[in-house]
């Protein structure tokens, strides 16, 4: 077999079959980067990677290719782009895929996006014209045949392109098979939705294990309870367990006088409850790494590579 | 079915502005089975016509508007009078209904203006009156062998080629806060019962727009 092509960080780390940490930044509804810069080198340190979100729940956020680009070149971070195929038509996508490249952008998560009906723009026209399986058959296309349609392409794009799977999914068995799709069109890493449920993550992990390709977990670790409850609240599929609730609970009221050790025992309880949940899943031999959703947290970073160093 | 719904009143009277002297003209096949251009609904509009001042100088059912051939025929019964007087016509009917007319008219040399009273919403289902689904986009290149017959384009909310994706839940889709079914979900359920999950694994191609889209003819003689 031919040796994998290495185009970033992250591409080189999946090769090498390492053990990995992503996370993520969520521009918001303006021009200014500068928060998200500054949580980006917070994290920088710790990961390979981080994802930057493509106007999550189709609210308008400023252009994840954009966003990528400044937050890639200002922290010092490796970016993956995630690209939706939600606003733009193929023909738009493909532009964007060189565009993406020409700005130094080497990773993509290929999503489908929430529909612009669930946002804030809900009378824009939903698109779709690929779906987050054609658009890695795209990616795939231009990058390893250096051809768009067949037309050749004079210097073509270098990219990796991953995919995102839900565990929580019911039923599970489509949910599985789609990433099988997923990985025939090229999809050289899966992203998962953040999981709680251990028992259905190993189910899952261990169907979609035939496939034979690198899996990020994606986990949340709560910040405050405030942060816990939202998440089990307006989060639909994931249910945050009852016990972490009521402990998140009580670090709010047990510390209500003292923020700064309150903070270290959050940190210290998220620690707590992701460390045995990934070391089991790690000792299975189901995951290639951990992808961290939890935004505007950067400080859990140091605990979270003890965490998925152990 | 084509299946369509009755425009609010406001609005047609806004297009009829201008005009005094209406002839109505009404499709007798789906939009009657739609209730749009029933008896009870021709009535309804030929009273808020009179309630809005204008003067309807005639009246009549169209077997099918979208029929060219059948509106020839139908013509035929339009008095001479009507049409010395009329100022503008208005048609329930769905949108190649009116269209269908125009042709007719450039054919008999009207150059009055032509207004719709419905809105369309496409081709459906009837599971009883009153309650429709529309099933076919009408794409012209059917993908319902791959898909236990069941639509991608018209049950899924984003119209996926390899669906589900992750805004379902439970098998709901998360247009309309969860309360319609995922299509994807349902076309993995269908073949799984018919037991073709081999069909569901198959990795399809993005559509392929190319001859799909604006001023589209069936031409084949």
């Amino acid at each position: 077999m031919a040796e994998k092509k290495v185009y970033s960080k992250l591409g080189e780390m999946l090769a090498k079959g390492e053990f990995i940490l992503t996370g993520e930044l969520e521009p918001e509804k303006t021009c200014d980067l500068s928060h998200t810069i500054q949580e980006a080198k917070e994290m920088a340190p710790y990961v390979v990677a981080a994802n930057v979100t493509d106007s999550p729940l189709g609210i308008v956020t400023i252009n994840s290719l954009a966003a990528s680009h400044i937050i890639q070149k200002e922290a010092n971070i490796e970016v993956i782009w995630q690209l939706t195929v939600r606003d733009v038509n193929k023909l738009g996508i493909a532009g964007m895929i060189m565009g993406g490249h020409a700005l130094g952008l080497r990773n993509i998560l290929s999503l489908t996006g929430d529909h612009p009906n669930m946002g804030d723009m809900p009378e824009s026209k939903p698109v779709f014209d690929l779906d987050s399986a054609t658009l890695c058959m795209l990616v795939r296309e231009m990058v390893d045949k250096g051809t768009i349609n067949g037309y050749e392409i004079e210097s073509p794009p270098k990219f990796h392109v991953g995919a995102a799977a839900n565990p929580n999914s019911n039923p599970m068995e489509a949910e599985a098979l789609k990433i099988g799709r997923k990985v025939e069109a090229g999809c050289e890493f899966i992203q998962t939705q953040v999981a709680y449920d251990l028992d259905k993550t190993i189910e899952f992990l261990t169907e979609i294990k035939k496939y034979n390709v690198p899996v990020l977990l994606g986990i949340f670790p709560m910040k405050s309870y405030a942060m816990a409850k939202g998440f089990d609240t307006f989060v639909p599929g994931v249910d945050v367990p009852k016990d972490i609730l009521a402990k998140w609970k009580s670090i709010k009221n047990d510390y209500k006088t003292d923020k700064a050790k309150q903070k270290e025992i959050y940190d210290q309880a998220n620690y707590e409850f992701f460390k045995p949940f990934i070391t089991e899943l790690k000792n299975k031999d189901l995951l290639g790494g951990v992808h961290c959703m939890a935004v505007h947290y950067p400080r859990i970073f140091p605990k979270l590579i003890e965490v998925i160093k152990g | 079915m084509i299946v369509t719904t009755k425009k609010d009143f406001e609005e047609i009277e806004d297009a009829l502005k201008s005009y005094n002297n209406i002839i109505l003209i009404y499709c007798g096949t789906c939009s009657v089975t739609a209730q749009c251009s029933d008896e009870k609904s021709v009535n309804e509009m030929l009273e808020h016509l009179k309630n809005a001042g204008k003067n309807v100088v005639y009246h009549q059912e169209f077997k099918e508007p979208c029929d060219f051939r059948q509106d020839l025929q139908d013509w035929r019964n339009v008095p001479q009078e009507a049409l010395d007087k009329v100022d503008a016509f208005l048609i329930l009917s769905c949108g190649a209904g009116l269209q269908g007319m125009l042709d007719l008219f450039d054919r008999k040399n009207i150059v009055k203006p032509i207004f719709i009273g419905l809105n369309t919403h496409g081709i459906a289902e009837t599971e009883r009156i009153g309650r429709f689904h529309v099933k076919c986009a009408g794409c012209g290149d059917c993908l319902l062998n791959y898909t236990g017959g069941i639509c991608p384009v018209t049950s899924c909310a984003k119209g996926l080629m390899n669906g589900p994706c992750g805004g379902q839940l439970d098998g709901k889709c998360e247009v309309g806060n969860y309360e319609k079914d995922c299509g994807w979900i349902l076309i993995y359920e269908r073949l799984k019962k018919i037991g073709r999950l081999d069909l569901f694994v198959q990795l399809r191609p993005a559509f392929n727009w190319a001859d799909r889209g604006h001023q589209k003819s069936v031409v084949f003689r």
